[in-house]
């Protein structure tokens, strides 16, 4: 009898690339249902867009680099992609937009570095920053949240307007996102209490984003809790974000907003468990990924306090991404048996 | 039961494996009947060949040695049974190349006889000096036997300048799958004991600390209560939490004690020396029975095999003989290894015998990811996390794979035990391993081929430097003889022309005086 034959360990864990990818994607579910709730069938077009270009063009570019497609293209690398951008874009965003974040996306941010593992920026965040730097009036207007709204604007008119261009009558529904609104009242000088009581805004921060990162909180615990994150990332990123906003709200609450706001709003939930902790474009040692997560939370209260955009997640993710080396070389666990670890 | 509690360490990473262990713990050892023909290797140590002293032919007792040591790293080989040597010659080892080796070919005649090959025996060993116990565990052949093999006559030789704290009996047992050492620790406890205090003895120290993992209760219990009834205080029996790789040598010991074992330095280095429960019995049966290493106890599972169960079998039984005592195979056999599923070796084939680093076959299928092609490292970190050193396996595999040996070595390779936690986690399914221990052969490689040319060069020098001395002592030489002979003209120059001289004059007197006489004559 003759035996196949290979080396040690002939057995091997559950988990693999496809496997994690999709636990992602389900933990993207309840965030994306929310979204979907308060802002229509907009997120679901972007949504169903943002998957089908990416696995397009995810196929191309597997077929030109001569590369094989069957392994490539059931990882669902592309798809979580695609996900994470569609929920970071706004509702009803027209379908170029959505290809030309795509094509930065896959084409330039990930293929052109190498492809799956090689990328050094996180693809839909190089995605999202070329369509926010070049299309700043389409990327920051959101519809007002409206529940049930997809009842107000239907499927035919969600189509014809991410086609065909938009519609009229439509203006009445858009409006700034909580961010943007408390950035833009703030450097009118209104007072924190007098910008509060708008209407926009709910119990922790803006009206429907509160609950949207509940929804992302809530799928970020799952992924904590079935270990495809660890805890590094998401509790530097938030805590170190909620420290600094603590500081300043603290020192003066009409002009600061709260921690609460900050933790609440905008794409800090979303960044927190899932963008940040892309697993390619992150730090790779414990108190690499600690320091990692920590800059993402700082650069995110900089730019969104004193920088030109109300969100600042991508552009922080990015920075972050340039110091991953650095990090990862400085930051280097002891060896058993060593005095230290490798320190240069 | 419960004796004072000790306190435990905790290492980084380790997993929690399907351990697989039930398939195979529950019936007693099983001995077998004796194979047609045993296949012994010469080499079954880590260490030099040890030289033959019978030829084909001979007719060999049981326990007779067949091969001998002298100098340092090579223990001797025994016959594992009585009966007539048939052959010399090269057989397929159990080698993760498929090499083959210098085996003696033994023909049992069935009498088991040990003649009078049984060593004299110590019945009171803690009467003998220790150099003479070190000295007979060596001539019984003795090495580690959790799988690494080292002459435990070695291990056992410690520096006067560093006092050993503590023995260390790795009971751990954390591969999946074996459970040989279970069995033994639940069968023969006594004979274990017994064969600590004789390394105690050895090593002067007065604590042994015997690590098991606590999946195995009734060993542990059977320990316990063997060393009731020894009633030696100094051992102790310490149940571990089941985490693999803590049977690795350095990880038990840093479980046990807190003590790590410097990078690149021996347990006895931190005042430990660490030994395998199956490794103290044959010291137990060297010492005072005078039996020398000639059989194991050894796991037979796995899918692929109908009854997994343990067995104890003299050293050259063929794979195939004991797969055919334990039901056969099933139609999963697919893969068969020695050693666990972690880091046993695979091999290709079942006329590969039995030899004393044989802990286990294990007899699998082919899961199916595996025939998943690999894909690229996400860099998710999972490696690191289960990493039993706090290694960085992604770091090392990107320098491995770059061929860039000298990064590599600046990220501990060597301190890599090749446990595979890294490559299970692997959710690229990358045969991480595999790398290390290619670039880990490659730096060895450069390494003597570096000795050789340094040596060569070397030679080269000095070769260089005795034909430039001859050239130089040759031209001194001449320059002397140069000399000499110069001078000698020179002297002799003077003098001829002194003699000239003196001829001239001598001819002028003459001719004058001639001169005179001829006037007269004439």
């Amino acid at each position: 009898m003759i035996f196949s034959k290979r080396t040690s360990p002939y057995v091997s864990g559950k988990q693999d690339v496809s496997s994690i990818m999709r636990q992602v994607l389900y933990a993207l579910i309840p965030g994306t249902a929310v979204l979907i709730w308060y802002f229509g069938w907009g997120i679901l077009s972007n949504l169903v867009l943002a998957i089908v270009l990416a696995e397009l063009l995810e196929w191309g570019m597997l077929k030109l680099r001569q590369r094989p497609v069957r392994p490539f293209l059931s990882d669902y690398s592309a798809v979580v992609t695609a996900w994470l951008l569609a929920v970071a874009m706004p509702a009803f965003s027209p379908w170029w937009l959505i290809a030309i974040a795509m094509i930065f996306a896959i084409v330039i941010a990930k293929h052109l570095y190498g492809g799956l593992g090689y990328n050094p920026f996180n693809p839909a965040m190089i995605g999202y920053a070329a369509v926010l730097v070049s299309y700043p009036v389409q990327m920051t207007i959101w519809p007002a949240p409206v529940d049930f709204s997809f009842v107000h604007i239907g499927l035919g008119q969600t189509l014809q307007h991410v086609f065909a261009g938009s519609i009229q009558g439509w203006d009445a529904l858009s409006a700034a996102t909580p961010l943007d609104a408390v950035k833009i009242s703030l450097s009118l000088h209104k007072p924190l209490s007098e910008i509060y009581a708008t209407g926009q805004f709910g119990l922790l921060a803006g009206q429907a984003w509160e609950w949207v990162s509940l929804a992302w909180l809530l799928g970020g615990l799952w992924l904590l809790w079935q270990r495809i994150i660890g805890w590094q990332i998401p509790v530097a990123l938030l805590g170190t974000l909620a420290l600094i906003a603590s500081v300043f709200w603290l020192i003066d609450s009409q002009a600061y907003a709260s921690p609460l706001f900050h933790l609440f709003s905008g794409a800090a939930m979303l960044g927190a468990f899932f963008i940040a902790t892309d697993p390619v474009s992150a730090s790779t040692t414990p108190t690499g990924k600690l320091f990692y997560a920590a800059g993402i939370g700082l650069f995110t209260y900089i730019i969104r306090t004193w920088g030109g955009y109300p969100d600042a997640i991508a552009f922080s993710v990015i920075i972050m991404n340039m110091a991953v080396p650095l990090l990862d070389y400085y930051t280097q666990p002891r060896v058993y048996g060593t005095k230290q670890g490798l320190q240069g | 039961m419960i004796q004072t509690l000790h306190k435990l360490w905790r290492n980084h990473g380790g997993l929690h494996l399907d351990y697989h262990k039930e398939d195979s713990n529950a019936a007693p050892v099983r001995h077998l009947p004796m194979a047609e023909e045993l296949i012994i290797p010469l080499q079954q140590h880590s260490g030099y060949k040890p030289t033959l002293t019978v030829k084909a032919g001979d007719y060999v007792y049981k326990g007779q040695e067949i091969a001998s040591h002298t100098g340092f790293m090579k223990v001797p080989l025994h016959a594992s049974t009585s009966g007539t040597i048939t052959a010399i010659e090269e057989r397929p080892i159990a080698h993760p190349s498929g090499l083959s080796d210098l085996c003696v070919i033994l023909k049992p005649d069935g009498k088991d006889d040990w003649g009078n090959a049984r060593m004299p025996t110590y019945p009171d060993p803690n009467q003998v000096d220790g150099e003479i116990l070190r000295q007979r565990i060596c001539a019984a052949g003795i090495v580690g036997m959790g799988g690494a093999v080292f002459p435990a006559a070695i291990k056992l030789n410690v520096h006067d300048n560093i006092p050993i704290e503590a023995l260390v009996i790795n009971g751990a047992e954390c591969e999946p799958y074996i459970t040989c050492d279970d069995r033994l620790m639940r069968e023969k406890p006594l004979e274990i004991l017994r064969g600590v205090q004789i390394m105690m003895h050895i090593i002067a120290t007065q604590r042994c600390l015997i690590g098991i993992e606590d999946n195995k209760p009734e060993a542990i219990a059977a320990m316990q209560a063997a060393r009731e009834e020894l009633g030696d205080q100094r051992i102790a029996i310490i149940p571990i939490p089941t985490l693999y790789p803590s049977g690795s040598e350095k990880q038990l010991i840093k479980i046990l004690t807190g003590k790590e074992v410097p990078s690149g330095g021996r347990p006895s280095t931190i005042g430990i020396v660490c030994h395998n429960p199956a490794t103290a019995r044959a010291i137990y049966r060297a010492v005072v029975l005078g039996e020398p290493l000639i059989d194991r106890y050894l796991t037979i599972t796995g899918k692929g095999v109908a009854q997994p169960c343990n067995v104890e079998v003299p050293l050259g039984t063929p794979i195939q003989h004991l797969i055919a005592h334990s039901g056969g195979y099933t139609p999963a056999a697919k893969r068969l290894a020695m050693g666990g599923p972690m880091m046993g070796i695979s091999l290709h084939s079942d006329q590969i015998p039995v030899v004393k680093a044989t802990n286990c076959i294990l007899v699998s299928d082919i899961p199916e990811n595996e025939q998943q092609p690999a894909l690229p490292c996400i860099r998710c970190g999972r490696c690191a996390e289960a990493c039993p050193a706090n290694l960085l396996p992604q770091q090392l595999y990107w320098h491995s794979r770059a061929r860039d040996f000298d990064k590599a070595e600046q990220y501990h390779l060597f301190d890599c035990i090749e446990c595979g936690c890294c490559a299970y986690v692997c959710p690229s399914h990358i045969r991480l391993v595999d790398y290390y221990r290619f670039a880990k052969a490659e730096i060895r490689t450069q390494r003597d081929a570096k000795t050789k040319a340094n040596i060569a060069r070397e030679r080269h020098d000095f070769h260089q430097e005795r034909l430039e001395r001859a050239k130089r002592e040759k031209a001194e030489k001449l320059a002397k003889h140069k000399e000499q002979a110069q001078a000698t003209t020179d002297d002799g120059k003077k003098a001829a022309i002194q003699a000239a001289l003196e001829r001239a004059k001598a001819k002028k007197a003459e001719a004058a005086a001639q001169a005179t006489t001829g006037e007269t004559t004439e």
